[in-house]
C-alpha cells in the first residue's frame, strides 16, 4: 500500500538524522517527534543546525543519514513540491513579478484547486490585508510582506508549516505584535507550526514545546516553563535567560532533598532537580529567585552569607545587583521594587537567600560559560 | 577663499562635456545627414555634387529600390537574435546558477572574443565555414550536405556569423538578470508545489525578462544595421541594407540615397523597438 506524500498527515518524526558537509556535522544524530497540531520551536544560536534541520524537513536538503516520517509516510527523499509542507522563508521570498493575490494563489494553482479566489480572499482577511491584493510585493512594508508570506503558506493548509526566523527582519515592536498574532493564527487554523529562531523570548512567547539546539544536537526539549525552571545543561541555563551557577559538592541526603556544600556553606535542593552524575555539581539559581537581606536579619530557605554589593542598577520594575561572594564569584540578583525597602547601597554586607525548590543542579564537569558567549542578534544564515 | 556655485548650476555644468560631445559628433552630423537626404544631383555637375531641392521622393525611391535588402536585414537580424537567445539563455543560466567557483572564469570567456577585432573574428568564420574548414567536410561525410553545396556565401553563413558576433551582448544582460534572482524565490516555488519545469516557466523566466529584453535589443539593433557579416560571409544575394548604404556612400557616391536609407533604417528600428518594449511591458520589473 502506498500513501500519496502530498496527502500525508500526522506527527513529524525525525529519526537519527545526520547532515554532514565534509567533516562538519551541521546536524548530528538528531531524533525528534513533533506532535500534530503543536506550536514547536527549534531554538539555538546561529550555526547550531536548526535551519539545516528545517530545510531537511522542507525537502530543500537531504539528510546524509536518517529518515523523516510524516504520519506513516516516509518523506526522507520526497521532492519539496510533493510534500504537504510549506515554509515561511526568512526574507519572505515573495515572487516580485506577481501580485499579492497571485503570490498567495501560486500553491493553489499548482495543485489545481478550484475555488482559488474564495480561498485567497479568505486568507487575506485572516491576515487583515484584503485591500493589498492587487499590489506588488515591493510596494508593501516589511510587516505586510511577512503576513503575505504567512498567508501564501497557510492557504495551502499544509500538514506542517515551517517558519524560518520569520520575524527576524522586523523591528522589535512589530516583532512582539506579530508573535501574538502568529500564535493566534496557529490556534485559528489548527496547523502544526515548526518555528526556527535564535530569540529565546520569541520561542518562549509562542511555542508549546521548545527544543534547544547546540552544535547539531538537541540539548533539552520541553515546555518553556520546564526549560526555564529546570535546565539540564549549562547551555540551556545560560541561553534561556540568565543563571547563577555555583560550584559545589553533594554532601549527603535529607529525605527527598540533597545537601549541597557551596564553598563551606550548606544548602538543600530537591533530588529530582539534580542532573549531576557524581558528587560534584553546579547549583543553579535564576537571578530573580534570589532575595537580598542585610547581614544579621533572619531569612527563610537556603542562604549564603558574606556577600557584598558590588554594583546597583535601578531599571524601574526591578533593581539589578551584582553581589561579590567570599569565594570570588559575582552573582546576579534581580529584586522587584515592590516591597518599599530602599535599595541596598554599593559596599553593603548582605545575605542572599532563596527557596530550595528553585535550585537546579548541573553536572560538575559542565562548561559554565556555555551559551553565554552567543550574540542573540546574529541571524542564522 | 572658496568658490561657491549656486546649487542649481552644478548639474548643468556636469552635463556640459557630454552634451558638447554629443552635439558635435551626433546632433550636427544627423542634421547634416537629414539635409543631404533630400538633395538631388546638380544638373551638369560632377559626380558627388548635390544641391538641396527638398526632394522627399528620395525616400520613396530609396525604399522601393531596396525593399528586398530591408526585408533581409530584419529577417537576418531576427533570426540571429533568436539563435543567440537560444544559445545564450542556457549558457547564462549555467553561469549564474551552476558554475560555482568557475563563475568568473566563464564570464571572462564570454567576453574574451572582444580581445580580438570584430573583423578578424568574422574572417575566421569564413575559414571555419569554408571548403577547408572542419564543418563542411564533416557534414559532407555524414551526408547531411550535398557534395556540391557550400555554406559560405549563403544566408546560413551570414546568420551564423551575426549570431556568433553578437552572442556576448545577449549573454551578459541575461546573466545579470538571472544572477539577481533571489534563490529563495526558486526554493519558495518548489515549496509551493511547482516542479522544476513549472518553476522555470513561472518564476525563473518571468524574473529574467528584463535581461531577455535588454539582450534581444542589444543584439537586434546592431544586427539590423550590420554589413560586415554580409560582406565577408555572404554574397550579392545576401546583401543587407547596411551593405547598400555602404556601397551608395563609398562606391557610387550617391549621398542622398545613402542618407535617406539611413534615416529609414533608423525609423524602422525605432518603431520596432518601441512596439517590442510596449509588448514586453517590463517597466515594472527593471
Amino acid at each position: 500500500m502506498s500513501i500519496d506524500p502530498i496527502e500525508a498527515r500526522g506527527d513529524l518524526r525525525l529519526t537519527r538524522i545526520t547532515k554532514s558537509y565534509g567533516d562538519f556535522k551541521a546536524v548530528d544524530d538528531l531524533t525528534l517527534t513533533i506532535p500534530k497540531g503543536s506550536f514547536f520551536a527549534l531554538l539555538g544560536p546561529s550555526g547550531c543546525g536548526k535551519t539545516t534541520t528545517l530545510r531537511m524537513v522542507a525537502g530543500l536538503e537531504e539528510p546524509t543519514v536518517g529518515s523523516i516520517h510524516l504520519g506513516e509516510t516516509d518523506i526522507t527523499t520526497t521532492r519539496p513540491y510533493q510534500r504537504p509542507i510549506n515554509t515561511v522563508f526568512q526574507n519572505y521570498a515573495l515572487f516580485p513579478h506577481l501580485t499579492i493575490f497571485e503570490n498567495i494563489a501560486f500553491g493553489l494553482r499548482r495543485r489545481g484547486i478550484k475555488d482559488v479566489k474564495e480561498q485567497v480572499d479568505k486568507v487575506l482577511n485572516l491576515v487583515e490585508l484584503p485591500h493589498l491584493a492587487e499590489r506588488k510585493p515591493t510596494q508593501l512594508s516589511g510587516g505586510q510582506q511577512q503576513r503575505i508570506a504567512l498567508a501564501r503558506a497557510i492557504v495551502n493548509r499544509p500538514a506542517l508549516l515551517l517558519l524560518d526566523e520569520p520575524l527576524g527582519a522586523l523591528d522589535l515592536k512589530l516583532r512582539r505584535q506579530m508573535q501574538i498574532e502568529l500564535k493566534w493564527i496557529q490556534r485559528e487554523v489548527g496547523l502544526t507550526f515548526v518555528h526556527v529562531t535564535h530569540d529565546q523570548e520569541e520561542a518562549m512567547t509562542m511555542a508549546d514545546t521548545i527544543a534547544v539546539m547546540n552544535e547539531g544536537k538537541i540539548e533539552q526539549m520541553g515546555s518553556p516553563a520546564d526549560l526555564y525552571d529546570d535546565p539540564e545543561t549549562a547551555f540551556v541555563a545560560n541561553f534561556l535567560g540568565q543563571s547563577n551557577l555555583i560550584k559545589g559538592k553533594i554532601d549527603g541526603n535529607d529525605g527527598d532533598n540533597l545537601v549541597i556544600d557551596l564553598f563551606g556553606q550548606k544548602i538543600s535542593m530537591p533530588k529530582a532537580r539534580s542532573h549531576a552524575v557524581d558528587n560534584s555539581l553546579y547549583a543553579g539559581i535564576r537571578p530573580e529567585k534570589f532575595r537580598i537581606s542585610r547581614t544579621g536579619t533572619s531569612v527563610r530557605g537556603n542562604s549564603l552569607t558574606g556577600g557584598r554589593i558590588e554594583d546597583v542598577s535601578y531599571i524601574g520594575v526591578s533593581t539589578q545587583y551584582v553581589v561579590a561572594m567570599p569565594w570570588g564569584q559575582e552573582l546576579m540578583v534581580f529584586e522587584q521594587n515592590d516591597d518599599g525597602v530602599p535599595p541596598f547601597n554599593k559596599g553593603e554586607e548582605v545575605i542572599i537567600s532563596w527557596e530550595p525548590n528553585f535550585t537546579f543542579g548541573l553536572r560538575g564537569d559542565e562548561d559554565i560559560e556555555a551559551g553565554t558567549e552567543v550574540n542573540p542578534e546574529e541571524i542564522d544564515e | 577663499m572658496s568658490i561657491t556655485l549656486p546649487k542649481v548650476r552644478v548639474p548643468y555644468l556636469l552635463l556640459f562635456p557630454g552634451f558638447a560631445f554629443l552635439f558635435t559628433f551626433f546632433i550636427l552630423p544627423i542634421v547634416n545627414l537629414a539635409q543631404t537626404s533630400t538633395q538631388t544631383p546638380i544638373a551638369g555637375g560632377d559626380t558627388g555634387q548635390y544641391e538641396q531641392t527638398l526632394a522627399f521622393s528620395n525616400y520613396v525611391n530609396a525604399f522601393l529600390d531596396n525593399r528586398e535588402q530591408f526585408a533581409r536585414s530584419f529577417i537576418y537580424a531576427t533570426l540571429a537574435t533568436l539563435f543567440a537567445l537560444a544559445i545564450a539563455y542556457p549558457l547564462a543560466y549555467a553561469i549564474a546558477f551552476k558554475s560555482g567557483k568557475f563563475k568568473n572564469i566563464l564570464l571572462v570567456l564570454v567576453v574574451a572574443p572582444f580581445f580580438t577585432s570584430f573583423l578578424l573574428r568574422t574572417i575566421a568564420w569564413k575559414q571555419i565555414l569554408g571548403e577547408e574548414g572542419f564543418v563542411v567536410p564533416t557534414l559532407r561525410s555524414l551526408h547531411l550536405m550535398g557534395q556540391q553545396t557550400t555554406i559560405t556565401s549563403t544566408s546560413v553563413a551570414v546568420v551564423a556569423g551575426m549570431t556568433y558576433n553578437f552572442l556576448p551582448f545577449m549573454t551578459l544582460p541575461l546573466y545579470a538578470s538571472l544572477e539577481r534572482i533571489d534563490p529563495r524565490t526558486i526554493e519558495a516555488s518548489g515549496d509551493l508545489y511547482a516542479n522544476g519545469l513549472t518553476t522555470f516557466r513561472r518564476v525563473t523566466v518571468p524574473l529574467s525578462l528584463p535581461g531577455v529584453v535588454a539582450g534581444t535589443l542589444l543584439t537586434f539593433i546592431p544586427a539590423a544595421g550590420d554589413y560586415v557579416n554580409a560582406s565577408i560571409l555572404g554574397s550579392p544575394n545576401t546583401k543587407m541594407i547596411g551593405n547598400v548604404i555602404e556601397s551608395r556612400y563609398f562606391k557610387i557616391v550617391d549621398y542622398p540615397t545613402a542618407a535617406a536609407l539611413s534615416f529609414t533604417l533608423m525609423a524602422a528600428i525605432l518603431i520596432l523597438v518601441t512596439l517590442y518594449i510596449r509588448k514586453a511591458g517590463t517597466e515594472e520589473l527593471v
